[in-house]
């Protein structure tokens, strides 16, 4: 972990100077005519979800290597991805509906990707409350949950998306043109560096927790 | 060493054994469904006539619910007496047990889902005669998805504290998918005008997850369940 230590605060300076400069960025873009002002919440939308689903999917990764190898920082990853997943899935759960309902005039609609996303979150809360609530030995239990997990995201999409042919919806989600993709990007970026120092930060959090229990015990013996 | 699907089996005999001497699952869980659909039918049938489309929710949140309150007692029954020790000490894979505790669960889930699907149909007006084998399709298959999940949770679960809440807690986000597609095939058969070309997609991508989620299950159980 020593290795990280001058990465976390170089990556840290990064998402400050980028999450400082992101307002300006934003501000290139064009005004969107119909939906004005709270089209720009979008651009940080973007960048919460999918830092969101990268988070899953290290969670993910970081599980199934728990179970196969039992190495214990595959564990600290898996934690720490989850509680940043739902970090970001709370600002995307935020932003999300204050969006959608100037775009489609609704808070909420249960559309595959939006019905997705919330069972993901779900699991991600369920994982932390395992975790949290489930005494000894949760780690292996919350590692099921992370691959299970992960598998299910697609499943949920298909299922939503059967369940959806009944109910059609005319609003189409809005292609990008060039100017709006630009600061999009930029946020994306902002967000996964932020990402990655959290990430790092917490896994340490983590390693050093592991070491005091170590400590602890080996004194009571 | 004797067989996975024979050592699977001589498990699944002796939960159902333990179950016909004491009916203590059976009794307690179809009576929980039974209030269950009850409740329901409080809350959503007017001077005799329900809600639009109410039933196949009603039978589905029934059926998960009896479920998740049999899955904690088959494995508390284990724990009390220190057997799943024995269990999982017993020269067989472990994919024997998971797999038996599996169909013994079935067993008892599909019994009681036999006599509250009657239940449903009498208080929501639900016309069950209309497919009969394709909704016990739907039945048995997300069943199977539902109690796959679920037999892997409980399992994870004998050791933990506060298990019950937890069971809940970690159960129902896993199998929205199942859920969701049994409601939704369910459903299409009970409408006023029936798809049943809908409720046959809705089984074969039932079908899909039994498999993914068995699999998945199965290779998750004998890691998680080491000790």
């Amino acid at each position: 972990m020593t290795s990280h230590s001058r990465l976390v605060p170089l990556l840290l300076g990064v998402a400050v100077v980028m999450f400082a400069a992101a307002p300006f960025v934003i501000d290139t873009a064009p005004y969107e005519s119909s939906m004005g002002l709270v089209q720009r919440i979008f651009y940080f939308h973007l960048g919460a979800a999918m830092t969101m689903l990268t988070s899953g999917l290290v969670c993910g990764i970081a599980s199934a290597r728990y179970l196969a190898k039992r190495s214990a920082s595959a564990d600290h990853l898996a934690y720490a991805a989850v509680e940043l997943a739902v970090l970001f899935g709370t600002m995307v759960l935020v932003t999300g509906p204050l969006w959608a309902r100037k775009a489609w005039g609704v808070w909420w609609d249960w559309e595959p990707r939006l019905t997705s996303t919330l069972v993901m979150y779900m699991l991600f809360v369920a994982y932390l409350l395992l975790r949290r609530f489930g005494g000894a030995g949760s780690e292996v239990l919350s590692a099921a949950i992370g691959l299970f997990g992960m598998a299910l995201v697609p499943f949920v999409y298909i299922s939503v998306n059967l369940w959806r042919t009944l109910h059609p919806k005319t609003s189409v989600l809005p292609t990008l043109p060039k100017p709006m993709l630009v600061p999009a990007l930029f946020c994306l970026a902002a967000f996964l560096i932020l990402y990655w120092a959290l990430l790092l930060i917490r896994m340490r959090m983590e390693a050093a927790r592991a070491e005091i229990d170590a400590a602890y015990l080996s004194l009571e013996d | 060493m004797i067989g996975v699907f024979r050592a699977a089996w001589i498990i699944a005999r002796k939960d159902l054994l333990v179950e016909t001497r004491s009916r203590e699952l059976v009794y307690t869980t179809l009576f929980f469904a039974v209030s269950c659909v009850l409740v329901f039918a409080w809350a959503f049938v007017r001077e005799g006539k329900p809600i639009d489309n109410a039933s196949a929710g009603v039978l589905w949140v029934a059926i998960v619910f009896s479920g998740t309150l049999a899955l904690g007692r088959a494995f508390e029954r284990e724990r009390q007496s220190e057997t799943l020790r024995g269990l999982l000490m017993a020269p067989i894979e472990r994919a024997a047990v998971y797999l038996g505790k599996l169909f013994a669960l079935l067993v008892l889930m599909i019994l009681v889902e036999i006599v509250l699907v009657p239940i449903v149909a009498l208080f929501f007006h639900a016309p069950i005669g209309r497919a009969p084998w394709l909704l016990a399709g739907l039945l048995v298959v997300g069943t199977v998805g539902f109690a796959a999940v679920g037999t892997l949770f409980a399992a994870m679960l004998v050791r933990a504290q506060s298990r019950d809440v937890l069971l809940s807690i970690v159960l129902y986000p896993v199998t929205v998918p199942v859920v969701m597609t049994g409601v939704q095939g369910t459903a299409a058969i009970f409408a006023a005008e029936p798809d049943f070309g809908l409720a046959q997609t809705c089984l074969t991508l039932l079908i899909f997850f039994d498999a993914v989620f068995v699999t998945l299950a199965l290779w998750t159980f004998a890691p998680v369940m080491h000790e």
